[in-house]
């Protein structure tokens, strides 16, 4: 026994150290390939340019016209994270139903009778497709959603709203999909003993199991969404992000570090909020 | 926010009848910002069928197919796709150099609290542990509010344009995270060896060395790894802004309209993301 477990744990710190090792070389590998430099980035005058970049963004510039703009844009970015999890729980949850195989075709809710080979082959196509799209949505990123949103849509802020609701549709259904999978079988049982129809072992039997979930990861979300929902607008797509565009590219440093705080508050705020549904809800 | 959370299974289903009242508040609070958000953020689902939209679309979709997959374009895409791996990998190790000791700075029963502090004075405690702590806690606070996109763009800024600026803002942006989510890893340390080390008169630093970090560690590498997946994604977008990798490809190629080659970038980008998700995955499991 104590034999094993020595050999196992010389064997582990081998494979530690090869890791290890490995490692190191890829960041080297890597450090040349982006060419970082930490000696100029460190040194007297990397440093010095930096800490004069973060003095010359203060003060804040607190003039009005400002302060209205960053409030309306923090005001934008909020709507088009708030209203764009709203759409993403709505189409991730649609199409998480016919991405969970316990719901189409498998598993208990069909353990009494057998599906036609052709009725059986369909919804197994049905299934196949919403992983796929699912998978789809998730790999375009929102930026990427968001450019082509404007291009269809035009610019401002509803680009913005469709980009977030379609990524994060594809990433909450996968989610929703593998909770749907993977809930308690038992009070199923029960109801199908008691000879509910499928549809109400669904309503009654899965979802209350599953919602809890679903409002956590929906939460968790929001809150990837709302720092999404800020850069939106560097694509055209509305929000604090194009007012930040604009304040970088024409060396507006005070108005800058308004706006940069504009999304800390909004930031802090949606992160707050999520925290305190999740610990009253859940 | 950070990691994924897992909810417990339905512990109280139905809701107990005390809880209606702050279920319908909600309710109405949602309805009342529901309204106003949409409005806010200009919702108007006639735009999707106007002319000009599906026309746009049927472009789109048509301009997609078929995937640009000749010999040229695909040798052009290789130096982006390395680069976007190397940034990944830079901007981790630089976050972890960036949140390692801002997290343990920001670790409370590391810097004034709990059995490693019971014997210093209060006054030492406040200056010496409450104020770095403190610190720490607001600069992480900052570094993960701001987006890594802002980042970036700030970088690109400073340093120019290249892979460089990315490796910055990934760096500075997870640094904020990892720090966040290793205090609460080093925080959630089982304090009896701790106690042991101290009651055999280890130093403090002998006592993070030797206590803290080596039970902690399987968790704290196992986050970084998560936290690489998550930057193979962004680094990968961050050329958006001009910082390098496979996202300026990608830019350039919508800006042109060749959506062919945007086709290919994301099944490039797709192929990239599952390889990196397999290989931390991997080596997670071994972890933990």
């Amino acid at each position: 026994m104590s034999d094993t477990r020595a050999t196992a744990g010389v064997g582990g710190a081998h494979w530690a150290w090869w890791t290890v090792a490995g490692f190191a070389a890829l960041v080297a590998w890597s450090a040349h390939g982006t060419r970082v430099d930490v000696g100029a980035l460190l040194g007297a005058e990397g440093l010095g340019q930096m800490t004069a970049y973060v003095a010359g963004l203060f003060p804040p510039d607190v003039s009005p016209p400002t302060l209205r703009d960053a409030a309306l844009g923090a005001f934008e970015t909020f709507a088009i994270s708030f209203v764009g999890s709203v759409l993403a729980v709505g189409l991730g949850f649609s199409l998480a139903l016919v991405a969970s195989r316990t719901v189409l075709y498998r598993g208990i809710l069909y353990a009494g009778e057998r599906l036609a080979p052709a009725g059986r082959a369909g919804r197994i196509g049905i299934y196949a497709l919403a992983r796929g799209s699912l998978n789809a949505l998730r790999t375009i990123p929102e930026i990427l959603w968001a450019l082509i949103f404007v291009f269809i849509v035009g610019l401002g802020p509803f680009a913005g709203v469709l980009a977030l609701g379609v990524h994060t549709a594809g990433v909450l259904g996968k989610l929703f999909a593998e909770v749907i999978e993977d809930i308690d079988p038992r009070p199923i049982e029960a109801l199908q003993a008691t000879g509910a129809s499928r549809l109400a072992i669904i309503v009654y039997g899965i979802l209350p199991q599953a919602a809890p979930q679903f409002l956590s990861y929906a939460l968790y979300r929001w809150e990837v969404n709302i720092r999404a929902a800020a850069v939106m607008g560097f694509v055209g797509a509305g929000g604090l992000g194009q007012r930040i565009h604009v304040a970088i590219s024409l060396f507006h440093e005070h108005q800058l570090l308004t706006l940069l705080l504009a999304i800390y508050v909004i930031v802090t705020v949606v992160d707050a909020l999520s925290a305190y549904l999740r610990a009253r809800l859940l | 926010m950070a990691s994924a959370p897992t909810a417990p299974p339905a512990a109280r289903f139905p809701a107990s009848p005390s809880r209606a009242p702050f279920g319908r508040f909600l309710a109405a609070a949602f309805t009342v910002v529901l309204a106003i958000s949409l409005r806010e953020a200009g919702v108007d689902p006639r735009l999707l069928v106007q002319s000009d939209a599906v026309g746009n679309a049927a472009r789109f979709v048509r301009g997609m197919f078929p995937p640009a997959l000749g010999v040229d374009f695909l040798g052009l895409l290789v130096r982006p796709v390395i680069e976007t791996i190397q940034i990944s990998l830079m901007g981790t190790t630089i976050a972890v150099v960036i949140g390692f000791p801002l997290g343990l700075l920001a670790t409370a029963s590391l810097m004034w609290r709990g059995a490693l502090h019971e014997r210093t004075p209060v006054a030492r405690r406040a200056l010496l542990g409450g104020v770095p702590y403190g610190l720490a806690r607001a600069l992480l606070s900052v570094f993960r509010a701001i987006p890594e996109y802002v980042w970036a763009f700030m970088f690109v800024r400073a340093v120019g344009l290249g892979p460089f600026p990315a490796v910055l803002a990934l760096g500075v942006a997870y640094g904020g995270m990892l720090g966040k989510v290793y205090s609460e890893i080093l925080e959630g340390v089982d304090s009896r060896p701790i106690e042991a080390l101290r009651a055999a008169g280890a130093s403090r630093a002998a006592i993070v060395l030797y206590g803290l970090v080596p039970s902690a560690l399987p968790h704290l590498v196992s986050y970084t790894l998560y936290r690489w997946e998550c930057a193979i994604r962004a680094a990968a977008i961050l050329g958006f802004v001009g910082a390098g990798g496979i996202g300026q490809q990608l830019a350039l190629s919508m800006r042109m309209f060749q959506f062919d080659e945007v086709l290919t970038e994301l099944a490039v980008l797709f192929a990239l993301v599952a390889a990196v998700d397999f290989v931390s995955g991997r080596i997670r499991g071994r972890l933990v």
